[in-house]
Protein backbone atom coordinates (compact mmCIF):
# COMPACT_ATOMS: atom_id res chain seq x y z
CA UNK A 1 0.00 0.00 0.00
CA UNK A 2 1.74 3.19 -1.02
CA UNK A 3 0.83 6.04 1.00
CA UNK A 4 0.62 9.87 -0.34
CA UNK A 5 2.75 11.90 1.72
CA UNK A 6 2.14 13.44 4.98
CA UNK A 7 0.81 17.01 4.54
CA UNK A 8 3.20 18.16 6.91
CA UNK A 9 6.41 17.86 4.86
CA UNK A 10 8.47 17.99 8.66
CA UNK A 11 6.59 15.22 9.73
CA UNK A 12 7.31 13.52 6.31
CA UNK A 13 11.05 14.08 6.37
CA UNK A 14 11.30 13.23 10.30
CA UNK A 15 10.03 9.87 8.93
CA UNK A 16 12.05 9.57 6.09
CA UNK A 17 15.07 10.52 7.88
CA UNK A 18 14.13 7.07 10.51
CA UNK A 19 14.05 5.09 8.05
CA UNK A 20 17.22 5.90 5.96
CA UNK A 21 18.99 6.16 9.33
CA UNK A 22 17.39 2.27 9.92
CA UNK A 23 19.17 1.34 5.73
CA UNK A 24 22.38 2.88 6.94
CA UNK A 25 22.69 1.40 10.61
CA UNK A 26 21.87 -2.08 8.58
CA UNK A 27 24.17 -1.38 6.21
CA UNK A 28 26.76 -0.79 8.85
CA UNK A 29 26.31 -3.88 10.78
CA UNK A 30 26.24 -5.85 7.37
CA UNK A 31 29.91 -4.01 6.97
CA UNK A 32 31.10 -5.17 10.40
CA UNK A 33 29.82 -8.88 9.75
CA UNK A 34 31.50 -8.84 6.55
CA UNK A 35 34.88 -7.66 8.41
CA UNK A 36 34.20 -10.63 10.76
CA UNK A 37 34.35 -12.91 7.43
CA UNK A 38 37.31 -12.11 6.52
CA UNK A 39 39.23 -12.04 9.50
CA UNK A 40 37.96 -15.21 9.69
CA UNK A 41 39.64 -16.32 6.73
CA UNK A 42 42.77 -14.20 7.32
CA UNK A 43 43.24 -14.60 11.18
CA UNK A 44 43.90 -10.83 11.18
CA UNK A 45 43.83 -9.10 14.35
CA UNK A 46 44.36 -5.63 13.21
CA UNK A 47 41.06 -6.19 11.12
CA UNK A 48 39.69 -7.40 14.38
CA UNK A 49 40.51 -4.16 16.42
CA UNK A 50 38.57 -2.30 13.39
CA UNK A 51 35.55 -4.24 14.01
CA UNK A 52 35.52 -3.04 17.77
CA UNK A 53 36.67 -0.16 16.95
CA UNK A 54 33.22 0.25 14.02
CA UNK A 55 30.62 -0.94 16.89
CA UNK A 56 31.26 2.84 18.66
CA UNK A 57 29.33 3.87 15.58
CA UNK A 58 26.78 1.44 15.35
CA UNK A 59 26.14 2.18 19.39
CA UNK A 60 25.87 5.98 18.20
CA UNK A 61 23.51 5.11 15.16
CA UNK A 62 21.25 3.35 17.59
CA UNK A 63 21.62 6.08 19.73
CA UNK A 64 20.57 8.54 17.17
CA UNK A 65 17.70 6.39 15.87
CA UNK A 66 16.29 6.29 19.59
CA UNK A 67 16.09 9.75 20.01
CA UNK A 68 14.85 10.79 17.06
CA UNK A 69 11.92 8.07 17.76
CA UNK A 70 10.96 9.61 20.73
CA UNK A 71 10.90 12.94 19.45
CA UNK A 72 8.67 12.19 16.99
CA UNK A 73 6.17 10.58 18.75
CA UNK A 74 6.35 12.94 21.74
CA UNK A 75 5.73 15.74 19.69
CA UNK A 76 3.51 14.13 16.45
CA UNK A 77 1.37 11.55 18.25
CA UNK A 78 1.47 9.07 15.10
CA UNK A 79 -1.10 6.44 14.41
CA UNK A 80 -1.52 3.51 12.23
CA UNK A 81 1.68 2.59 9.67
CA UNK A 82 3.64 5.69 10.98
CA UNK A 83 3.54 4.77 14.82
CA UNK A 84 3.91 1.21 13.82
CA UNK A 85 7.26 2.10 11.79
CA UNK A 86 8.32 4.23 14.63
CA UNK A 87 7.62 1.87 17.76
CA UNK A 88 9.49 -0.87 16.20
CA UNK A 89 12.24 1.22 14.72
CA UNK A 90 12.79 1.30 18.61
CA UNK A 91 13.13 -2.64 18.92
CA UNK A 92 14.85 -3.22 15.09
CA UNK A 93 17.98 -0.57 16.67
CA UNK A 94 18.39 -3.08 19.77
CA UNK A 95 18.65 -5.98 17.44
CA UNK A 96 20.80 -4.06 14.63
CA UNK A 97 23.02 -2.71 17.97
CA UNK A 98 23.26 -6.52 19.30
CA UNK A 99 24.10 -8.19 15.52
CA UNK A 100 27.29 -5.63 15.77
CA UNK A 101 28.25 -6.30 19.28
CA UNK A 102 28.11 -10.16 18.06
CA UNK A 103 30.40 -9.19 15.36
CA UNK A 104 32.82 -7.88 18.03
CA UNK A 105 32.70 -10.86 20.14
CA UNK A 106 33.41 -13.09 16.60
CA UNK A 107 36.36 -10.56 16.24
CA UNK A 108 37.64 -11.15 19.51
CA UNK A 109 37.49 -15.08 19.29
CA UNK A 110 39.25 -14.66 15.74
CA UNK A 111 42.37 -12.89 17.65
CA UNK A 112 41.89 -15.74 20.47
CA UNK A 113 42.50 -18.28 17.57
CA UNK A 114 45.36 -16.38 16.26
CA UNK A 115 47.15 -18.02 13.79
CA UNK A 116 46.58 -21.75 14.85
CA UNK A 117 46.15 -23.97 11.71
CA UNK A 118 42.48 -23.80 10.83
CA UNK A 119 39.72 -26.16 12.46
CA UNK A 120 37.88 -28.28 9.27
CA UNK A 121 34.44 -26.68 10.49
CA UNK A 122 35.77 -22.87 10.12
CA UNK A 123 34.58 -23.78 6.53
CA UNK A 124 31.24 -24.15 7.86
CA UNK A 125 31.15 -21.20 9.54
CA UNK A 126 32.17 -19.32 6.53
CA UNK A 127 28.62 -20.66 4.98
CA UNK A 128 27.06 -20.21 8.22
CA UNK A 129 27.67 -16.27 8.66
CA UNK A 130 27.24 -15.82 4.56
CA UNK A 131 23.77 -17.16 5.37
CA UNK A 132 22.85 -14.93 8.35
CA UNK A 133 24.55 -11.65 6.54
CA UNK A 134 21.89 -12.49 3.61
CA UNK A 135 18.82 -13.35 6.35
CA UNK A 136 19.88 -8.98 7.93
CA UNK A 137 20.13 -7.65 4.67
CA UNK A 138 16.97 -8.93 3.70
CA UNK A 139 15.21 -8.83 6.61
CA UNK A 140 16.60 -5.01 6.18
CA UNK A 141 16.08 -4.94 2.47
CA UNK A 142 12.41 -5.88 3.02
CA UNK A 143 11.58 -2.56 4.68
CA UNK A 144 13.38 -0.58 2.15
CA UNK A 145 11.51 -2.31 -0.90
CA UNK A 146 8.31 -2.18 1.22
CA UNK A 147 8.38 -6.17 0.31
CA UNK A 148 7.10 -8.57 3.07
CA UNK A 149 7.70 -11.40 1.06
CA UNK A 150 11.39 -11.12 1.29
CA UNK A 151 11.28 -10.89 5.09
CA UNK A 152 9.28 -13.92 5.31
CA UNK A 153 12.12 -15.58 2.96
CA UNK A 154 14.47 -13.98 5.42
CA UNK A 155 13.07 -15.46 8.72
CA UNK A 156 13.02 -18.87 6.48
CA UNK A 157 16.46 -18.90 6.49
CA UNK A 158 16.95 -19.18 10.00
CA UNK A 159 16.09 -22.67 9.73
CA UNK A 160 19.73 -23.05 7.92
CA UNK A 161 21.44 -21.17 10.09
CA UNK A 162 20.41 -23.71 12.91
CA UNK A 163 21.19 -26.61 11.07
CA UNK A 164 24.62 -25.16 10.49
CA UNK A 165 24.87 -25.01 14.34
CA UNK A 166 23.89 -28.12 14.96
CA UNK A 167 26.03 -29.71 12.18
CA UNK A 168 29.06 -27.69 14.07
CA UNK A 169 28.27 -28.35 17.47
CA UNK A 170 28.33 -31.78 16.99
CA UNK A 171 31.94 -31.89 14.37
CA UNK A 172 33.29 -29.65 17.10
CA UNK A 173 32.55 -31.97 19.61
CA UNK A 174 33.99 -34.65 17.48
CA UNK A 175 37.04 -32.91 16.97
CA UNK A 176 37.59 -32.64 20.89
CA UNK A 177 36.92 -36.26 21.56
CA UNK A 178 39.52 -37.75 18.69
CA UNK A 179 42.18 -35.28 20.07
CA UNK A 180 42.07 -32.91 23.69
CA UNK A 181 44.69 -30.49 21.40
CA UNK A 182 41.90 -29.51 19.51
CA UNK A 183 40.10 -28.28 22.90
CA UNK A 184 41.36 -24.32 22.80
CA UNK A 185 39.91 -23.94 19.13
CA UNK A 186 37.11 -26.16 18.75
CA UNK A 187 35.68 -24.12 22.24
CA UNK A 188 36.51 -20.89 20.04
CA UNK A 189 34.77 -22.14 16.67
CA UNK A 190 31.56 -23.12 18.56
CA UNK A 191 31.70 -19.72 20.36
CA UNK A 192 31.82 -18.10 16.68
CA UNK A 193 28.80 -20.02 15.24
CA UNK A 194 26.75 -19.40 18.55
CA UNK A 195 27.14 -15.93 17.92
CA UNK A 196 26.14 -16.44 14.07
CA UNK A 197 23.51 -18.70 15.59
CA UNK A 198 22.24 -15.62 17.39
CA UNK A 199 22.60 -13.37 14.87
CA UNK A 200 20.11 -15.11 12.96
CA UNK A 201 17.74 -14.85 15.46
CA UNK A 202 18.41 -11.10 16.01
CA UNK A 203 17.75 -11.10 11.79
CA UNK A 204 14.40 -12.82 12.23
CA UNK A 205 13.32 -10.66 14.62
CA UNK A 206 13.77 -7.59 12.73
CA UNK A 207 12.33 -9.70 9.67
CA UNK A 208 9.46 -10.40 12.27
CA UNK A 209 8.82 -6.19 12.61
CA UNK A 210 9.66 -5.31 9.43
CA UNK A 211 6.29 -7.57 8.49
CA UNK A 212 4.34 -5.93 11.66
CA UNK A 213 5.59 -2.48 9.96
CA UNK A 214 4.28 -3.35 6.77
CA UNK A 215 0.92 -5.49 7.34
CA UNK A 216 0.14 -4.83 10.97
CA UNK A 217 0.41 -8.61 11.22
CA UNK A 218 2.03 -9.23 14.76
CA UNK A 219 3.56 -12.66 13.28
CA UNK A 220 6.21 -12.93 16.15
CA UNK A 221 4.78 -15.58 18.37
CA UNK A 222 2.86 -17.62 15.92
CA UNK A 223 6.22 -18.42 13.99
CA UNK A 224 8.23 -19.09 17.52
CA UNK A 225 5.28 -21.43 18.48
CA UNK A 226 5.85 -23.85 15.57
CA UNK A 227 9.50 -23.88 16.13
CA UNK A 228 10.61 -27.31 16.60
CA UNK A 229 13.59 -26.41 19.15
CA UNK A 230 12.97 -29.10 21.37
CA UNK A 231 13.76 -31.89 18.66
CA UNK B 1 31.50 -26.16 -7.04
CA UNK B 2 30.68 -25.95 -3.48
CA UNK B 3 27.63 -27.23 -2.22
CA UNK B 4 25.95 -25.43 0.46
CA UNK B 5 24.51 -26.96 3.56
CA UNK B 6 20.79 -25.71 2.94
CA UNK B 7 20.38 -28.02 -0.29
CA UNK B 8 22.31 -30.98 1.36
CA UNK B 9 19.41 -30.69 4.33
CA UNK B 10 16.63 -32.43 4.51
CA UNK B 11 13.99 -30.08 3.16
CA UNK B 12 11.69 -28.68 6.64
CA UNK B 13 8.51 -26.72 6.08
CA UNK B 14 9.49 -23.11 6.74
CA UNK B 15 8.76 -22.38 9.93
CA UNK B 16 6.09 -19.60 9.31
CA UNK B 17 2.88 -21.37 9.71
CA UNK B 18 1.18 -21.00 6.75
CA UNK B 19 -1.42 -19.30 8.28
CA UNK B 20 1.09 -17.21 9.27
CA UNK B 21 1.37 -16.23 5.75
CA UNK B 22 -2.00 -15.19 4.83
CA UNK B 23 -3.64 -13.91 8.46
CA UNK B 24 -3.00 -12.22 11.24
CA UNK B 25 -1.84 -13.79 14.30
CA UNK B 26 -5.11 -14.07 16.56
CA UNK B 27 -4.06 -14.36 20.40
CA UNK B 28 -6.38 -17.41 22.10
CA UNK B 29 -8.65 -14.40 23.45
CA UNK B 30 -12.11 -13.81 23.47
CA UNK B 31 -13.15 -10.90 21.19
CA UNK B 32 -15.30 -8.55 23.16
CA UNK B 33 -18.62 -8.80 22.03
CA UNK B 34 -20.29 -5.93 20.08
CA UNK B 35 -23.20 -3.96 22.58
CA UNK B 36 -26.44 -4.10 20.72
CA UNK B 37 -27.06 -0.76 18.60
CA UNK B 38 -29.04 1.83 20.70
CA UNK B 39 -28.92 3.97 17.03
CA UNK B 40 -29.73 2.51 13.60
CA UNK B 41 -29.22 4.58 10.55
CA UNK B 42 -30.29 2.62 7.40
CA UNK B 43 -30.07 4.54 4.12
CA UNK B 44 -29.38 8.07 5.42
CA UNK B 45 -29.38 10.72 2.79
CA UNK B 46 -29.01 14.45 3.78
CA UNK B 47 -29.95 17.31 1.59
CA UNK B 48 -29.15 21.20 1.88
CA UNK B 49 -31.58 22.83 -0.55
CA UNK B 50 -30.16 20.30 -3.81
CA UNK B 51 -27.06 19.40 -2.12
CA UNK B 52 -26.72 16.32 -1.16
CA UNK B 53 -24.69 16.39 2.09
CA UNK B 54 -25.22 12.45 3.12
CA UNK B 55 -24.38 9.20 0.82
CA UNK B 56 -27.01 6.33 1.81
CA UNK B 57 -25.42 6.06 5.45
CA UNK B 58 -25.83 2.80 6.94
CA UNK B 59 -24.54 2.82 10.74
CA UNK B 60 -25.16 1.26 14.28
CA UNK B 61 -24.76 3.78 17.28
CA UNK B 62 -23.88 0.67 19.85
CA UNK B 63 -25.41 1.18 23.32
CA UNK B 64 -23.24 3.01 26.47
CA UNK B 65 -20.77 3.08 24.20
CA UNK B 66 -19.03 6.47 22.95
CA UNK B 67 -19.19 6.60 19.16
CA UNK B 68 -16.34 8.96 17.56
CA UNK B 69 -16.98 10.83 13.98
CA UNK B 70 -13.77 11.78 12.47
CA UNK B 71 -13.06 13.57 8.76
CA UNK B 72 -11.77 16.73 7.44
CA UNK B 73 -14.58 19.64 7.42
CA UNK B 74 -17.47 19.26 4.94
CA UNK B 75 -17.28 15.86 5.42
CA UNK B 76 -20.41 15.06 6.86
CA UNK B 77 -20.17 14.46 10.50
CA UNK B 78 -21.77 17.36 11.77
CA UNK B 79 -25.02 17.05 9.79
CA UNK B 80 -24.94 13.46 10.55
CA UNK B 81 -24.78 14.37 14.14
CA UNK B 82 -27.73 17.10 13.20
CA UNK B 83 -30.07 14.33 12.09
CA UNK B 84 -30.08 12.26 15.34
CA UNK B 85 -31.92 14.80 16.59
CA UNK B 86 -33.67 16.54 13.38
CA UNK B 87 -31.98 20.43 14.78
CA UNK B 88 -31.30 21.13 11.18
CA UNK B 89 -35.07 21.39 11.01
CA UNK B 90 -34.60 24.48 12.32
CA UNK B 91 -33.05 25.58 9.37
CA UNK B 92 -35.47 26.05 5.95
CA UNK B 93 -34.73 23.67 3.14
CA UNK B 94 -32.38 21.00 4.87
CA UNK B 95 -34.02 17.86 4.66
CA UNK B 96 -33.16 14.36 5.59
CA UNK B 97 -34.17 10.51 3.76
CA UNK B 98 -33.88 7.04 4.97
CA UNK B 99 -34.40 5.80 8.74
CA UNK B 100 -32.85 6.47 11.99
CA UNK B 101 -34.08 3.93 14.42
CA UNK B 102 -34.15 4.91 18.12
CA UNK B 103 -36.51 2.27 20.72
CA UNK B 104 -38.39 0.80 17.55
CA UNK B 105 -39.17 4.41 15.97
CA UNK B 106 -37.99 6.30 13.13
CA UNK B 107 -36.96 9.49 14.58
CA UNK B 108 -37.06 11.40 10.86
CA UNK B 109 -41.16 10.46 10.99
CA UNK B 110 -42.01 14.41 11.49
CA UNK B 111 -45.25 13.07 12.74
CA UNK B 112 -43.53 12.42 16.11
CA UNK B 113 -42.89 15.71 18.63
CA UNK B 114 -39.71 16.52 18.08
CA UNK B 115 -39.46 18.51 21.16
CA UNK B 116 -39.77 14.95 23.12
CA UNK B 117 -37.12 13.33 20.43
CA UNK B 118 -34.72 16.31 21.62
CA UNK B 119 -35.24 15.00 25.24
CA UNK B 120 -33.90 11.46 24.25
CA UNK B 121 -31.31 13.00 22.38
CA UNK B 122 -29.29 15.48 23.98
CA UNK B 123 -26.98 17.56 22.26
CA UNK B 124 -23.92 19.57 23.44
CA UNK B 125 -21.75 22.11 20.77
CA UNK B 126 -18.91 22.90 20.12
CA UNK B 127 -18.92 26.82 22.18
CA UNK B 128 -20.59 26.19 25.54
CA UNK B 129 -24.04 27.77 25.33
CA UNK B 130 -24.98 28.65 28.79
CA UNK B 131 -28.25 30.58 29.29
CA UNK B 132 -27.80 33.78 30.64
CA UNK B 133 -29.62 32.65 34.13
CA UNK B 134 -28.38 30.92 37.29
CA UNK B 135 -26.50 28.03 37.29
CA UNK B 136 -29.30 26.29 38.90
CA UNK B 137 -32.17 27.89 36.49
CA UNK B 138 -29.61 26.29 33.24
CA UNK B 139 -30.08 22.97 35.04
CA UNK B 140 -34.09 23.17 35.62
CA UNK B 141 -34.93 25.29 32.53
CA UNK B 142 -35.18 22.25 30.01
CA UNK B 143 -36.24 19.56 32.68
CA UNK B 144 -39.88 21.78 33.24
CA UNK B 145 -40.57 21.61 29.71
CA UNK B 146 -40.83 17.86 29.86
CA UNK B 147 -41.75 17.07 33.64
CA UNK B 148 -43.55 18.43 36.77
CA UNK B 149 -41.32 18.33 39.62
CA UNK B 150 -41.58 19.68 43.27
CA UNK B 151 -39.24 22.19 44.51
CA UNK B 152 -37.19 19.45 46.57
CA UNK B 153 -37.11 17.07 43.31
CA UNK B 154 -35.85 19.46 40.99
CA UNK B 155 -33.31 20.47 44.10
CA UNK B 156 -32.18 16.62 43.99
CA UNK B 157 -32.13 16.59 40.15
CA UNK B 158 -30.24 20.00 40.10
CA UNK B 159 -27.55 18.25 41.81
CA UNK B 160 -27.85 15.02 40.64
CA UNK B 161 -26.98 16.47 37.13
CA UNK B 162 -24.50 19.07 38.15
CA UNK B 163 -22.60 15.47 39.93
CA UNK B 164 -23.51 13.39 36.25
CA UNK B 165 -21.32 16.38 34.38
CA UNK B 166 -18.69 16.34 37.69
CA UNK B 167 -19.09 20.02 38.13
CA UNK B 168 -21.14 19.81 41.55
CA UNK B 169 -18.33 20.54 44.44
CA UNK B 170 -17.31 23.50 41.88
CA UNK B 171 -20.58 25.25 41.88
CA UNK B 172 -22.66 23.94 44.87
CA UNK B 173 -22.04 26.92 46.64
CA UNK B 174 -22.67 29.49 43.57
CA UNK B 175 -25.91 28.45 41.83
CA UNK B 176 -27.59 31.20 42.43
CA UNK B 177 -25.13 32.67 40.20
CA UNK B 178 -24.88 33.41 36.29
CA UNK B 179 -24.18 30.72 34.19
CA UNK B 180 -21.93 32.75 32.05
CA UNK B 181 -19.74 33.60 34.70
CA UNK B 182 -18.36 30.47 35.14
CA UNK B 183 -14.81 29.29 33.09
CA UNK B 184 -15.23 28.20 29.55
CA UNK B 185 -14.49 24.42 31.07
CA UNK B 186 -17.14 24.84 33.61
CA UNK B 187 -19.71 26.33 31.25
CA UNK B 188 -19.14 23.05 28.90
CA UNK B 189 -19.74 20.86 31.75
CA UNK B 190 -22.99 22.59 32.81
CA UNK B 191 -24.55 22.66 29.35
CA UNK B 192 -23.44 18.76 29.72
CA UNK B 193 -25.34 18.90 33.12
CA UNK B 194 -28.26 20.58 31.29
CA UNK B 195 -28.34 17.83 28.41
CA UNK B 196 -28.21 15.02 31.14
CA UNK B 197 -30.71 16.55 33.42
CA UNK B 198 -33.57 15.82 31.35
CA UNK B 199 -32.22 11.98 31.13
CA UNK B 200 -31.90 11.32 27.11
CA UNK B 201 -30.94 8.34 25.82
CA UNK B 202 -28.17 9.55 23.82
CA UNK B 203 -25.97 12.47 24.04
CA UNK B 204 -24.49 14.47 21.24
CA UNK B 205 -21.40 16.37 21.58
CA UNK B 206 -20.31 18.47 18.51
CA UNK B 207 -16.71 19.08 19.03
CA UNK B 208 -17.42 19.92 22.48
CA UNK B 209 -13.66 20.22 23.67
CA UNK B 210 -12.86 22.25 20.73
CA UNK B 211 -12.60 25.68 22.37
CA UNK B 212 -11.56 24.97 25.57
CA UNK B 213 -7.60 24.52 27.20
CA UNK B 214 -5.89 21.05 27.84
CA UNK B 215 -7.08 20.62 31.53
CA UNK B 216 -10.74 21.50 30.91
CA UNK B 217 -10.38 19.20 27.81
CA UNK B 218 -9.20 16.63 30.02
CA UNK B 219 -11.94 17.02 32.21
CA UNK B 220 -14.42 16.91 29.72
CA UNK B 221 -12.84 13.85 28.45
CA UNK B 222 -12.93 12.24 31.56
CA UNK B 223 -16.64 12.86 32.00
CA UNK B 224 -17.12 11.43 28.63
CA UNK B 225 -16.31 8.21 29.70
CA UNK B 226 -17.51 8.13 33.08
CA UNK B 227 -21.29 8.95 31.40
CA UNK B 228 -21.04 6.09 28.91
CA UNK B 229 -21.90 3.95 31.89
CA UNK B 230 -25.56 5.69 31.72
CA UNK B 231 -25.67 7.00 27.97
CA UNK B 232 -25.12 5.90 24.44
CA UNK B 233 -22.75 8.72 23.35
CA UNK B 234 -21.76 10.14 19.99
CA UNK B 235 -19.13 12.81 19.59
CA UNK B 236 -17.64 14.72 16.82
CA UNK B 237 -14.03 15.85 16.85
CA UNK B 238 -11.72 17.21 14.45
CA UNK B 239 -8.90 16.09 17.25
CA UNK B 240 -7.84 12.26 16.08
CA UNK B 241 -5.88 11.45 19.34
CA UNK B 242 -9.04 12.83 21.25
CA UNK B 243 -11.05 10.50 19.02
CA UNK B 244 -8.25 7.56 20.12
CA UNK B 245 -8.55 8.52 23.67
CA UNK B 246 -12.06 8.60 24.39
CA UNK B 247 -13.41 6.45 21.67
CA UNK B 248 -14.69 3.02 21.66
CA UNK B 249 -15.78 2.63 17.40
CA UNK B 250 -15.11 5.50 15.31
CA UNK B 251 -16.39 6.20 12.24
CA UNK B 252 -14.43 7.90 9.55
CA UNK B 253 -16.36 10.02 6.81
CA UNK B 254 -15.29 11.87 3.79
CA UNK B 255 -17.39 13.58 1.23
CA UNK B 256 -20.50 12.57 2.86
CA UNK B 257 -19.59 8.88 2.78
CA UNK B 258 -19.02 6.72 5.64
CA UNK B 259 -15.58 5.52 4.71
CA UNK B 260 -15.09 3.11 7.38
CA UNK B 261 -16.40 2.18 11.07
CA UNK B 262 -15.19 0.24 13.62
CA UNK B 263 -13.06 -0.55 16.86
CA UNK B 264 -11.37 2.64 17.92
CA UNK B 265 -8.18 0.96 18.47
CA UNK B 266 -8.04 -1.78 15.03
CA UNK B 267 -8.98 1.77 13.02
CA UNK B 268 -5.94 3.73 14.74
CA UNK B 269 -3.54 0.98 14.86
CA UNK B 270 -4.87 -1.05 11.11
CA UNK B 271 -7.16 0.89 9.26
CA UNK B 272 -8.82 -1.54 6.45
CA UNK B 273 -9.47 1.40 4.07
CA UNK B 274 -6.03 3.04 2.40
CA UNK B 275 -8.18 6.63 2.62
CA UNK B 276 -8.91 5.86 6.09
CA UNK B 277 -5.11 5.46 7.01
CA UNK B 278 -3.90 8.70 5.20
CA UNK B 279 -6.37 10.60 6.96
CA UNK B 280 -5.67 10.02 10.52
CA UNK B 281 -1.65 9.90 9.59
CA UNK B 282 -2.05 13.15 8.46
CA UNK B 283 -1.57 12.78 4.64
CA UNK B 284 -4.60 14.82 3.90
CA UNK B 285 -7.44 16.71 5.69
Amino acid sequence: MSLREHSSQDFEAELESVRQRLFEMGRQVDHVLASCGRALVKGDANLCRRILIEDKETDSMELGIDHLCLEILARRQPVAGDLRLLTSALKLVIDLERVGDLGVSIAARVVELGHEPPLVPSHDLQLMLATAREMLAEAVGALETEDSGLARHAIAQDEVVDAYYAKIFNDVLSLMRANPDNVFRATRVQSISKYIERIGDHATNIAERVIFILTADDIRHAARMRRDDFS
Amino acid sequence: METRLSEQLPRKESHVPAAAENAPYSAPRKEAAMPPPKVEIRGLSFFYGKYKALHDIDLDIHDRQITAFIGPSGCGKSTLLRTLNRIYELYPGQRASGKIMLGGRNLLERKDNVNKLRAKVGMVFQKPTPFPMSVRDNISFGVQLYERLSHSDMQERVQWALEKAALWNEVKDKLRQDGTALSGGQQQRLCIARAVAVKPDVLLLDEPASALDPISTQKIEQLITELKRDYTIAIVTHNMQQAARVSDYTAFMYLGRLVEFGDTKKLFMKPAKQQTEEYITGRFG
